[in-house]
Formats: structure tokens, C-alpha cells, sequence
């Protein structure tokens, strides 16, 4: 920069130019949350007036019927999610202590594909789901959904366990170890419980990940417009009766659908809202 | 060992010679300082079980590649390369070309990268350089939002709100001053490409802002003192210490944000319109992918048609692990550089 009078590189110029970009990471932001904005926006105003009672308490009614609600796929939401943490929370949190408290050469390699699993299209999931398990057992069930999100949580739950556990002093392990209490249970008493609450935040984070979630979920749970009566049949979640509900023709559908998301949105930004808060945003979702 | 240990205070039992044996046994070295003696078939056990669920993991992902590869054999060994060369989808005949799902995912990643990048780097150079702290937090907090939400509210939103409005309002005006362009003519759709193109951009935008943001925080002050002290304006300074030195991580944040973009499923094949055709309008419907197994998979009969859809997920996958992996490469060494200064 020459500081010559006039032209372009003069100071007048340079501190114009410099306010004039400055003012457009600005106008970047605030055009960055717009979308934030509308989206929340027609939720609650389009939402609202399409919740009432029936849509939590009732059944889908056949097509043309109006009214009826979406209680099978609330509750299947619910169990989709009990089944995914059985397979993720374990796997993930013994994994992820693997990978600070012992940490032996399997560690890198295994971090690695946490990584890639982590960024791994949730589709590819689904297909590796129905593979595996929808057609050895001859059909979409709960079962297969539960193990699709599973396999989304393990990654997750175990990358923040690692995380978590890190920040537990190492002192506290070496005092654990010097009054003579074995390795193991130094881990399992002094390390996990130390971390619990961190934890169980990265846990509730997965959650609020995979409740989201619809592409695993198209040919493994499935859906279902009744209530399923077992693991080994297919059932209805939220995010997929909001989709096929969305690119229905009929307008009561539409609505429904609308009610729907709102829900859905509910439930996952109250869970990673309730954690921030909780933590004080100490720990952010891992994507 | 005891089977009821109340206390956590207990002594270490005497060294039985099962134990004393197990150390010469081969271990994989731990870390220094978390060195203790080996021993007690507790430990072994807790730590062997630990491990193998680490081993599960990576089991996982080579699991993944084994059963697409498998699952896909059909169609990889009947169609070879001519599956990326062909654009010819037909479920009824059994030919399947996946050119125009190839097409229809770069060129929706490829606006939603056009958009996506020049904002996010805007609002993390303003969070980071321009807005005080405690606000940037909030403003941080509010773009991470925009990644808690569920893509199939992305998609529904996007079907009736942002779609006719890009139509309505959008479509005329690119249509009027880049008409000329092959890319602005023909009639337009709610559902094209550039809808999903415009939805895209909006998911990614949190993920691109977050790893920007990060790399842009580890600049080291003296960088831009350095700068400030030549004389340098505040954008001068940007453009000379702050963007050259994270230029790696934002380059591995936009490879992170494009493996987003080629993955995400739902809310692309609720606003494309889901057709297998490649047409140079992005006022048009198309295809992606994702959405086409999204769209086609339930309905798929007969093997090679199964095949053949498994194939394009495994095509997904491949992208998606060599550019998470490039990602994460590129953003860990600026990260971990900056650290450690």
C-alpha cells in the first residue's frame, strides 16, 4: 500500500473501502438469519392453528376422511429413539472411553471412522440398515429404524464421551490408582461419574440428532397408520408422517403436516436447548 | 477379586502368580501418564471389552463399504463405468445411467456452495472481527440453530414457502437480467433445482460459519498487530493476516459443507420434483443422488432395479468419506497449529 494522496489508494479510500466490506459481513448475518427466522416463523403461525387435541390422542385417518392426528407416530418417535440409544449409548460411551482411557493403536484408526461416520449421508444408513436387517427378517419393523438410528448415535455419543472424559483431572485418577482401587473400576466410579453430566448432555445431543432424522428411517421403520404391535413390524414416526404428509395432494394433510413439524421442532430444539442451558453452552452438538 | 465392592477405599490384593505371569503377556503400550501396573483379569476385561467396542466401530465402516459393494454387484458388474455415462434411467427395461442424478446433485451443491460460502465467511469474519463477544455468542448460537433443525422441516418449508416464493419473485428477475444464460430460461417451477440449490445453502450455512469461525478465532493476535501496526485498515488486515493464515481450514470448511450438500436426502427430494432428467434450466425439476433412493427405493422391483439404486448410494458414500476425511485433515492442522502457539 503506497499512502500516495488521492486515487485508490488513498486513506480516505482504503477506510471507506474497509467500512463498506465490514458493513457487508453484517448484512451477511443478519441474511444468514432469515431463513432462521421465517422458517420459525411459519412453523409457529402455521402450526399452531393446525394443532389441537385429536392430533396427539388420535390415530391418521384414511385418506379424504378429515381430522385424526398423528398419536402412533409421537410414540413411535419415542421408541425409535429408546431402541437407537440401547444400540448407541453403550457402544458409544465404551467406545469413547476406549479412546482417552486407554488409547492404544486402535485408537486413531477408530477416531477416524468416527469421523466419517459422523459425516456420513444418513440414506447411505438406511440402505445399510434395510441390507442387514429388513431383508434377512422379511420386513420393515421398529427394529430395523431403532438400529439405523443406533448406528447414527455411535459416533456421536462416542466422540463426546471422549471429549468428556478428557477434562476429568488426571489427578483424580491417579488418587483413585494410589489407594489401590483397580483400573477399572478407577474408570467406571471416578472417571465416567465425574463425567456423567457430560455425558449424559452428549447423549441427549445424539437424541435430538436422530429424532430428526428422516432418510434412515423411509425403508427400515417405514411407517405405519396404525399402532404397531411389536418391534417386528413397521412403524410410524414422526418424521416420516411429516413427509409423506408434505408432498401429499390434500390439504388436510398438508396442514397435518404442518402441525407435525412443529411438534417435531419442539421436541429436538427443546432438547438442545434445555442441554445449552444446562451447560451453558459449554458443549455444542457435534455434526 | 472381591464380587461386592462397596468401599471404592480398598487394598490391592496380594500379586497372585496369574497375575504376575500376565504382565510379561505382549499389551498394547498405554500412554505414560496413564501407566499402572498391568494385572487383575478386571481390568483386562474392561479394557479388552472397551476396545472391542472401538474395534466395532471401525468394523462399521468397513462393514458399510462391504454391504454397498455387495448389495450393488448387480449393477456395478452389468453397468461398469458406462452407470456414471449413461443417462438413460429405466426401471421398466432394467437400463439404468445415473448421469442425471450426478448432474442434478452437483449442480444443486454447486449453487448452494455459491451461496453458501461467500455468507458464511461473512458472518464469521463479523463474528469474529467486527461484533463484540458477548453478541457474537448470541449471533453463534442463532446460526447453530439453523442446524438443529430437521431437514424434513427444511423440506416442508421449502415446498411452500421459499419454492413459489423463488418462483414468484426470484425466478422473473434472474430470468430478466440472465436470460440470456441457457441456466435462466424455459417456465418456471416451484420445484427445480434452484430450490433445492437455495435450501441447501441454508443447511450448510451453520456448518461452513462454525469451522470459519473456529479457524478464524486461532489467528494469533500478533498476526494482526502486525498488520494493524503497517498501517493496514481493519479489512486490509483481514485480507492480509487473518484469511491467509486460516486459508486451509476454510477451504476444509467448504469441503465439509459440500459433503453436507451431496448427502442431505429429505429435504431435497421434497423440492426438486424428483425426474431423472438433466435439463440446463435450473427452473426446472431434476433429480439427485440422495433423493432418487429416497424417492425410488420402496418402490423398486426386481433386483437390478434394487441394485442399481444401492449403487448410487455407495457412490455417496465414497464421496462422503474422501471429503470428510480431506476436511477434517485440512481443519484439524490449522486448528491444532493455531493452538499451539
Amino acid at each position: 500500500m503506497r499512502a500516495a494522496g488521492g486515487g485508490p489508494s488513498s486513506y480516505l479510500y482504503r477506510k471507506l473501502k474497509s467500512r463498506l466490506m465490514m458493513g457487508l459481513t453484517l448484512a451477511a448475518t443478519v441474511i444468514t438469519l432469515l431463513p432462521l427466522f421465517f422458517v420459525l416463523a411459519y412453523l409457529l403461525s402455521k402450526g399452531v392453528t393446525s394443532l389441537n387435541l385429536a392430533f396427539f390422542t388420535h390415530l391418521p385417518k384414511p385418506v379424504g376422511e378429515p381430522g385424526g392426528g398423528m398419536a402412533n407416530a409421537i410414540v413411535g418417535t419415542f421408541e425409535l429413539i429408546g431402541l437407537a440409544s440401547l444400540i448407541g449409548v453403550p457402544i458409544g460411551i465404551g467406545a469413547g472411553l476406549y479412546l482417552n482411557e486407554y488409547g492404544g493403536a486402535l485408537s486413531a484408526p477408530a477416531r477416524f471412522a468416527a469421523d466419517v461416520l459422523i459425516g456420513m449421508p444418513s440414506i447411505v444408513v438406511g440402505i445399510f440398515a434395510y441390507a442387514v436387517l429388513v431383508r434377512p427378517m422379511r420386513g420393515f419393523s421398529a427394529l430395523a429404524g431403532g438400529f439405523a438410528l443406533g448406528i447414527i448415535m455411535i459416533p456421536l455419543v462416542m466422540r463426546t464421551t471422549e471429549e468428556m472424559v478428557r477434562l476429568v483431572p488426571q489427578e483424580l485418577r491417579e488418587a483413585a490408582l494410589a489407594l489401590g482401587v483397580t483400573r477399572w473400576r478407577t474408570t467406571v466410579s471416578v472417571v465416567v461419574r465425574t463425567a456423567a453430566a457430560g455425558i449424559a448432555t452428549g447423549v441427549i445431543l445424539a437424541i435430538a440428532r436422530v429424532a430428526g432424522e428422516t432418510a434412515p428411517l423411509l425403508f427400515t421403520a417405514f411407517g405405519n397408520r396404525f399402532w404397531a404391535r411389536g418391534l417386528r413390524e413397521p412403524i410410524a414416526s414422526l418424521t416420516v408422517q411429516v413427509y409423506t404428509y408434505a408432498i401429499s395432494p390434500f390439504a388436510d394433510w398438508q396442514r397435518q403436516a404442518w402441525a407435525g413439524a412443529l411438534v417435531l421442532t419442539a421436541i429436538v430444539l427443546a432438547l438442545e436447548l434445555g442441554v445449552r442451558w444446562i451447560t451453558r453452552g459449554r458443549l455444542k452438538p457435534l455434526r | 477379586m472381591e464380587p461386592s465392592i462397596q468401599l471404592s477405599l480398598r487394598t490391592r490384593p496380594e500379586p497372585d502368580p496369574q497375575a504376575t505371569e500376565a504382565v510379561t503377556l505382549p499389551t498394547v503400550a498405554a500412554p505414560a501418564r496413564h501407566r499402572i501396573a498391568p494385572g487383575l483379569l478386571g481390568d483386562r476385561l474392561f479394557r479388552f471389552s472397551t476396545a472391542l467396542l472401538a474395534l466395532l466401530v471401525l468394523a462399521l465402516l468397513l462393514g458399510f463399504a462391504i454391504v454397498l459393494a455387495m448389495e450393488s454387484r448387480l449393477s456395478l458388474v452389468k453397468f461398469g463405468l458406462s452407470f456414471f455415462t449413461s443417462t438413460n434411467w429405466d426401471p421398466v427395461n432394467e437400463e439404468f445411467g445415473a448421469l442425471p442424478f450426478v448432474y442434478g446433485t452437483v449442480v444443486t451443491s454447486a449453487i448452494a456452495l455459491l451461496i453458501a460460502v461467500p455468507l458464511s465467511l461473512g458472518v464469521s469474519l463479523c463474528m469474529v472481527e467486527l461484533l463484540p463477544q458477548w453478541l457474537a455468542a448470541r449471533i453463534g448460537f442463532l446460526v447453530e440453530l439453523l442446524a438443529a433443525i430437521p431437514s424434513v422441516v427444511y423440506g416442508l418449508w421449502g415446498i411452500f414457502v421459499l419454492g413459489p416464493w423463488l418462483r414468484d419473485a426470484v425466478d422473473p428477475l434472474l430470468a430478466r437480467y440472465l436470460g440470456f444464460l441457457p441456466q435462466f430460461q424455459g417456465p418456471h417451477l416451484a420445484v427445480s433445482l434452484l430450490t433445492a440449490g437455495v435450501l441447501l445453502s441454508v443447511m450448510i450455512i451453520p456448518y461452513i460459519t462454525a469451522v470459519c469461525t473456529e479457524v478464524f478465532r486461532v489467528v494469533p493476535q500478533t498476526q494482526r498487530e502486525a498488520a494493524l501496526a503497517l498501517g493496514a485498515t481493519k479489512w486490509e488486515m483481514i485480507r492480509m493476516a487473518v484469511i491467509p493464515y486460516g486459508y486451509t481450514g476454510v477451504i476444509g470448511a467448504i469441503i465439509l459443507g459440500l459433503g453436507r450438500a451431496l448427502g442431505e436426502t429429505i429435504a431435497v427430494a421434497m423440492v426438486i420434483g424428483n425426474r431423472p432428467e438433466i435439463s440446463a434450466s435450473l427452473f426446472l425439476p431434476s433429480s439427485t443422488l440422495a433423493s432418487a433412493i429416497a424417492n425410488e427405493f420402496t418402490e423398486a422391483t426386481g433386483d437390478m432395479y434394487l441394485s442399481a439404486l444401492v449403487e448410487l448410494g455407495l457412490v455417496l458414500m465414497v464421496l462422503a468419506v474422501v471429503l470428510n476425511a480431506a476436511a477434517r485433515a485440512l481443519v484439524t492442522g490449522v486448528v491444532s497449529q493455531g493452538e499451539g502457539r
